[in-house]
C-alpha cells in the first residue's frame, strides 16, 4: 500500500495601506482594511467555501478512506473572523470529520525562524492555541512559512515537541533519492520529514490549465496513471499546495473542482493508494534516512530558496529593521504593538519588495498589490518608521525603571536599617513567602527585589526551576543582567540541591525585608 | 510699452519652474503698468484674470498667405526623432503621449486652419514648437506691440517669427540652458534652436551670471546683449498648512525636486547618511520622482538608513507646501541649477537652506548656507549645524525670510523694463 498525503496551505496577509510620509507619526492603522475584505470575501466565496464543502462532500462518502490536511495561518484565521466568519464554520466542520489534520505554523506567516527562536517558538505556540481554541485539536505537525527548511529549524521544531515537520523535495537537497519516503532531521532523528513532490504538486497547482503544457488537459486517469508508474517501492507521495489553488488560481472554469470531486474515487478503485494524514504517514511509516539541509530551503520558485523574500538591499534593510526591534517590542508588552509587531512579520511584505522579474516575476507579480518592489519597500518602511517611533516611545517610558536600579537598591537598604528603627514594620516581615511567590508578586516589587541580588544567586535559584518562574524573572532584569546570566548558568552545571536552596533562601529573606 | 510675450506653460498647469517665473514676471510688469499679452500654446482657462491670456490653439492660421507657407518650409528642416521630457515625470509622459495618440488625426485636418497644441513637453514637441511659430507670426500682425519677449528655447522660434512679421525688438530669456538639462551630452537639435534665438534677438536675459557665462562661452554669444536679471519669488499667501502639526519629533531635512543627474540627489544620499551615524535623531526626506529615484531607494537601503530616509514619490500643489510645513531644513544640492526657485519657496515657508554653489540662487541669496554639490562633507556640515545648533537655524528663518520678501519680482521687472527701454 502507498499513501498518497494532500496538504493544503490557507494564508492570507493582512495587506498594508497606502501609507505616506506624511502619516509617519499620525496614522497608527496600517491595514487596508477594504482589500483585506475585499480578498477575503473574494477568496471565501471562490476558494474556501466550495471547496470545503467538495471536501466535507468526499468525506461523507468515504468516511476514513480519504483524507486531508490544513495549516491555516494566524492571520488568515484573523480574517475569517472578522470578515468572513462561516468559514471558520466550515472548518469546524471538517475538523469534526476526524478525517482532517490541523497543521501548525508560525502564526503571522512570518520569517521568524529565520531571525529569532524566541518569536518564533511565541508564534508556534500562540498559533497551536489559536487552531486548539477554534478546532478543538491541538497540531502535532509542523511546517513552516513557505516550506522553508534547514537542518537548524528542524531541530528547533523537535525541541519544541512536533515529531513531523512539512518541507519541499528540493531537487538539489535530494540529489538522486526520491522525495517519495519519509525522512527525519539531519540533527535529531526523532523529527519526521514529509517532503513534497513537486512534480505531482505542481502539475495540479500550476500545470493545471496551462494549455502550453504537453499533458493538458489534466485528468484523473492521466494522474492516476502517474500515481502507478511511481516505483513499487515508494511509499508516500506528498502532495502540497496552496489552497487557493483550487477556484482562485484555477478558475472554476478550468475543471480543477471536477478534478478534485473525481480523484479520490479514481484513486481508491484504480489505484493501491489510500489517503492519509501527515501525523499518520509519521507514526506509521519507517524513516529511510536523515536528510542534511545545511542551508534554508523553501517551496519558491525555480531555486526553492528564500531569494523570493531576503536578499536584495531592500528586503534586508526592511527585515533588518523590523527584527532589531524585538527586544523592545517584547520589554514594552503591549496588547496592539505586539498585534502589529506580528503582522508586520507577514512573509508577504518581503515577497512585494523582490525584484527577481526575469524567472518568476509573473507568479510574484500577481500576488502583489504594488506596482514596482520599490513602491512596496517605500510603503513599508513608512508604516515600519510609524511603528518604530511607538515602539521607541513606549521603551522610553519604561527605561527609568531599569535605569534606577541603583535608588532601588538605596530603597532596600533603607528599609533594612529602618526596620530597626519601626517596629511596624516586624508585622510585614514575619509574612512569609515560598519561591513560587515570585511568579505572582507585583512587577514593581519584583523588580526592586531582583535590583538587589546578584547574578550568582539567581543561577542558583532558578536552577530547574518551574519555566514560569524563570520567564517571569528573567524577563524582569535587564539585558545586561540577562546575558551575564545566560553566561553563568552555562558555566555553572553541577549545582547540588543544598546551595540552590540556600540561593532561594536569601532571595526569600530579601523579599521579606521588601 | 505693449509687450507680446511667448511662454510654454502657465500657472496652475506647470511642470517646472518656468511657468512660476514667466507668472511671477508678468504681474512685476503689470505693476509697473506694462500692457503684457502673454501667449501659451494651451490654455485651460482656469489661469490668473490679472494676466491677458491668448490660447495659441485658438488662433486661426491662413495658411494661404505667403508669409506663412514660406516660414513654414524654412522650419521643416527642424525633424527630430528622439521624444523630448525634460521636466513630464512618467505617469505625466504616459497620459501625454495617449492623448497624442487619440489627437494625431484631428491634427492634420486643423493644420489648415487652428491648431490644438497640448502645450506640454510631449511627444510631438518639435511640431509644436514649429506651428507655435506660426502663430506667433499671425499674432504680430494682428496684436499690437512694442517689444517681443521670448521665455525658453520652445518658444524661440515663435520669437523669431514675430520679429520678422512686425520687425519690433526681440527679447529671448534663458532660463535653463541645454547644458543644465543634459549634462555633456546635449541635443544638438536644441542647442541650434537655443542658439539661432540668441542670435537673433537684439538683447539676452539670463537668469543667472553662471547661466550669462555659459552663453557666451558656449553658445557665442556677445556679452555686450547678455543681462542678467534674478529670477525672484512671489510673497507667500498662508498656506492652509502654515503651522501643520509636525507628529514626528525628529528634525527633518527635505530634498524636493525632480531625482535625476541634474539636482544631485545622490549627495543628499550619502550626506544623510554621514548624519544618521552619528545622530538618529533626524530624518530625511527626498520628494518627487525621476529617472534616478529607484537608485536612490537601492542606495538608501544599502547603506540601511530607510527606517530615518523617506521617499514620497511626486508632490502635487498643495503637498509642497505640506512639506515645507514639516521641513527644518531644504537642500538642494543641484549640481547645476541656471536658477532655482525653490530654495526661495522654502525660505518663504520659514525653512532654513543649504544650496549647492552651482546654482544661480546662490549669486543673490546671503542667508543661505553654500556647498560645492560634490562636497558631502560641507553638506552634511552644513545639516548638522542647522539641525543642532538652534541659534543659527533661528538666525537663517528671520533673516532669510526678511531677505527673501525683499526680492520681488517687481524688482526684476524694473531690471527688465530698463532692457526695453534700451531698445526702443
Amino acid at each position: 500500500m502507498k499513501s498518497i498525503c494532500f496538504y493544503f496551505q490557507v494564508h492570507q496577509p493582512y495587506r498594508l495601506k497606502k501609507y505616506r510620509f506624511f502619516d509617519i507619526g499620525k496614522d497608527h492603522h496600517y491595514y487596508d482594511d477594504y482589500q483585506n475584505e475585499f480578498i477575503a470575501r473574494r477568496v471565501a466565496d471562490k476558494c474556501y467555501l466550495p471547496m470545503n464543502q467538495l471536501l466535507m462532500d468526499a468525506i461523507n462518502e468515504f468516511g476514513s478512506m480519504f483524507k486531508v490536511s490544513f495549516s491555516i495561518s494566524g492571520t488568515a484565521l484573523d480574517q475569517f473572523e472578522q470578515y468572513t466568519p462561516e468559514v471558520i464554520d466550515s472548518f469546524r466542520r471538517l475538523a469534526q470529520s476526524g478525517s482532517v489534520e490541523f497543521l501548525s505554523e508560525t502564526y503571522t506567516h512570518s520569517l521568524s525562524a529565520l531571525k529569532s527562536k524566541d518569536e518564533f517558538s511565541k508564534q508556534v505556540k500562540k498559533h497551536q492555541q489559536r487552531v486548539f481554541d477554534l478546532f478543538g485539536v491541538k497540531p502535532t505537525t509542523f511546517r513552516n512559512t513557505e516550506l522553508i527548511y534547514s537542518d537548524e529549524i528542524g531541530a528547533m521544531v523537535a525541541e519544541m515537541g512536533f515529531n513531523t515537520m512539512l518541507t519541499e523535495g528540493a531537487k538539489h537537497i535530494l540529489g538522486w533519492k526520491s522525495p517519495n519516503y519519509l525522512y527525519t532531521n539531519a540533527i535529531n532523528p526523532k523529527l519526521k520529514l514529509l517532503l513534497k513532490n513537486f512534480q505531482l504538486s505542481d502539475d495540479i497547482a500550476f500545470r493545471f490549465s496551462q494549455q502550453s503544457w504537453n499533458s493538458w488537459p489534466l485528468t484523473t486517469e492521466k494522474f492516476v496513471g502517474w500515481l502507478n508508474e511511481i516505483d513499487q517501492k515508494e511509499e508516500v507521495v506528498n502532495l502540497f499546495m496552496d489552497y487557493e489553488t483550487f477556484g482562485e488560481h484555477q478558475w472554476p472554469e478550468t475543471g480543477i473542482f471536477d478534478f478534485m470531486r473525481a480523484l479520490p474515487e479514481k484513486v481508491m478503485s484504480n489505484s493501491n493508494f489510500t489517503f492519509n494524514t501527515p501525523s499518520e504517514l509519521s507514526s506509521q511509516l519507517q524513516a529511510i534516512a536523515p536528510i542534511h539541509v545545511p542551508y534554508p530551503i523553501s517551496w519558491a520558485d525555480e531555486e526553492r530558496d528564500l531569494t523570493a523574500w531576503l536578499g536584495n538591499e531592500l528586503q534586508d534593510e526592511a527585515f533588518d529593521k523590523l527584527y532589531a526591534l524585538e527586544d523592545k517590542v517584547k520589554k514594552c508588552d503591549d496588547y496592539q504593538m505586539i498585534k502589529d509587531w506580528e503582522y508586520l512579520q507577514t512573509s508577504d511584505h518581503f515577497y512585494y519588495m523582490c525584484t527577481k522579474w526575469f524567472s518568476d516575476g509573473d507568479v510574484h507579480k500577481y500576488f502583489n498589490p504594488y506596482g514596482t518592489p520599490y513602491d512596496a519597500f517605500i510603503n513599508y518602511m513608512n508604516v515600519l518608521s510609524d511603528f518604530i517611533i511607538r515602539v521607541e516611545d513606549c521603551y522610553s517610558k519604561l527605561k527609568p525603571v531599569s535605569k534606577s536600579k541603583s535608588s532601588k537598591i538605596d530603597k532596600v537598604l533603607n528599609a533594612e536599617s529602618n526596620k530597626k528603627v519601626n517596629p511596624n514594620t516586624k508585622k510585614y516581615i514575619n509574612k512569609s513567602y515560598r519561591f513560587t511567590d515570585l511568579e505572582s508578586i507585583p512587577k514593581q516589587k519584583l523588580k526592586a527585589l531582583l535590583s538587589g541580588i546578584d547574578i550568582e544567586t539567581l543561577v542558583l535559584a532558578l536552577h530547574k526551576t518551574d519555566a514560569n518562574i524563570k520567564d517571569r524573572i528573567l524577563s524582569n532584569i535587564s539585558t545586561k543582567a540577562l546575558k551575564e546570566y545566560e553566561k553563568l548558568e552555562e558555566e555553572m552545571t553541577n549545582i547540588v540541591s543544598k546551595t540552590k536552596n540556600n540561593a532561594r533562601r536569601r532571595i526569600l529573606n530579601k523579599l521579606k525585608k521588601l | 510699452m505693449k509687450i507680446l510675450m511667448f511662454g510654454w506653460e502657465f500657472p496652475p498647469h506647470i511642470t517646472g519652474g518656468l511657468g512660476t517665473a514667466c507668472y511671477g514676471l508678468t504681474k512685476g510688469l503689470m505693476k509697473h503698468n506694462q500692457e503684457v499679452v502673454f501667449i501659451v500654446p494651451k490654455a485651460y482657462g482656469d489661469e490668473t484674470k490679472d494676466v491677458r491670456i491668448i490660447n495659441a490653439s485658438d488662433v486661426n492660421i491662413d495658411l494661404r498667405n505667403k508669409a506663412f507657407s514660406e516660414y513654414w518650409n524654412q522650419l521643416k528642416y527642424i525633424e527630430i526623432d528622439s521624444i523630448l521630457v525634460p521636466y513630464a515625470d512618467d505617469e505625466e509622459f504616459y497620459r501625454i503621449t495617449r492623448k497624442y495618440e487619440h489627437h494625431s488625426e484631428e491634427n492634420e485636418s486643423v493644420f489648415s486652419t487652428n491648431y490644438k497644441f497640448s502645450g506640454k513637453y510631449g511627444k510631438n514637441l518639435m511640431e509644436e514648437v514649429k506651428r507655435y511659430a506660426l502663430v506667433a507670426a499671425q499674432l504680430a500682425v494682428t496684436q499690437d506691440h512694442d517689444i517681443i519677449h521670448a521665455h525658453d528655447w520652445l518658444t524661440y522660434e515663435a520669437g523669431i517669427a514675430a520679429k520678422k512679421v512686425s520687425g519690433k525688438p526681440l527679447v529671448v530669456h534663458m532660463h535653463a540652458t541645454e547644458f543644465d538639462r543634459s549634462g555633456e551630452t546635449v541635443n544638438q537639435v536644441v542647442y541650434d534652436i537655443e542658439r539661432r534665438g540668441m542670435m537673433a534677438a537684439d538683447r539676452v536675459i539670463t537668469v543667472s551670471n553662471l547661466t550669462r557665462d555659459i552663453v557666451i562661452d558656449k553658445y557665442g554669444i556677445a556679452p555686450a546683449k547678455v543681462i542678467t536679471v534674478h529670477n525672484a519669488v512671489e510673497p507667500a499667501d498662508k498656506s492652509e498648512y502654515f503651522g501643520a502639526k509636525k507628529y514626528v519629533k525628529e528634525k527633518v531635512v527635505t530634498f524636493l525636486g525632480r531625482i535625476t543627474f541634474q539636482k544631485g540627489p545622490e549627495y543628499f544620499v550619502e550626506a544623510a547618511n554621514k548624519i544618521l551615524k552619528r545622530d538618529n535623531n533626524v530624518r530625511f526626506v527626498m520628494a518627487g520622482s525621476g529617472d534616478m529615484l529607484n537608485r536612490m531607494i537601492r542606495r538608501v537601503a544599502e547603506l540601511k538608513i530607510a527606517d530615518k530616509f523617506h521617499f514620497t514619490g511626486f508632490l502635487k500643489g498643495g503637498e509642497v507646501d505640506h512639506m515645507f510645513a514639516l521641513s527644518d531644513v531644504y537642500v538642494m544640492p543641484s549640481v547645476s541649477e541656471p536658477f532655482g526657485i525653490s530654495p526661495l519657496e522654502a525660505m518663504r515657508s520659514n525653512v532654513p537652506v543649504i544650496i549647492s554653489k552651482q546654482s544661480g540662487v546662490s549669486e543673490v541669496l546671503h542667508h543661505a548656507l553654500k556647498v560645492d554639490f560634490w562636497d558631502i562633507d560641507a553638506l552634511a556640515d552644513s545639516i548638522w549645524g542647522l539641525t543642532h545648533y538652534n541659534g543659527l537655524s533661528k538666525m537663517f528663518i528671520s533673516l532669510g525670510k526678511e531677505e527673501v520678501d525683499n526680492m520681488k519680482w517687481d524688482n526684476a521687472a524694473l531690471k527688465i523694463i530698463n532692457v526695453y527701454k534700451s531698445l526702443i
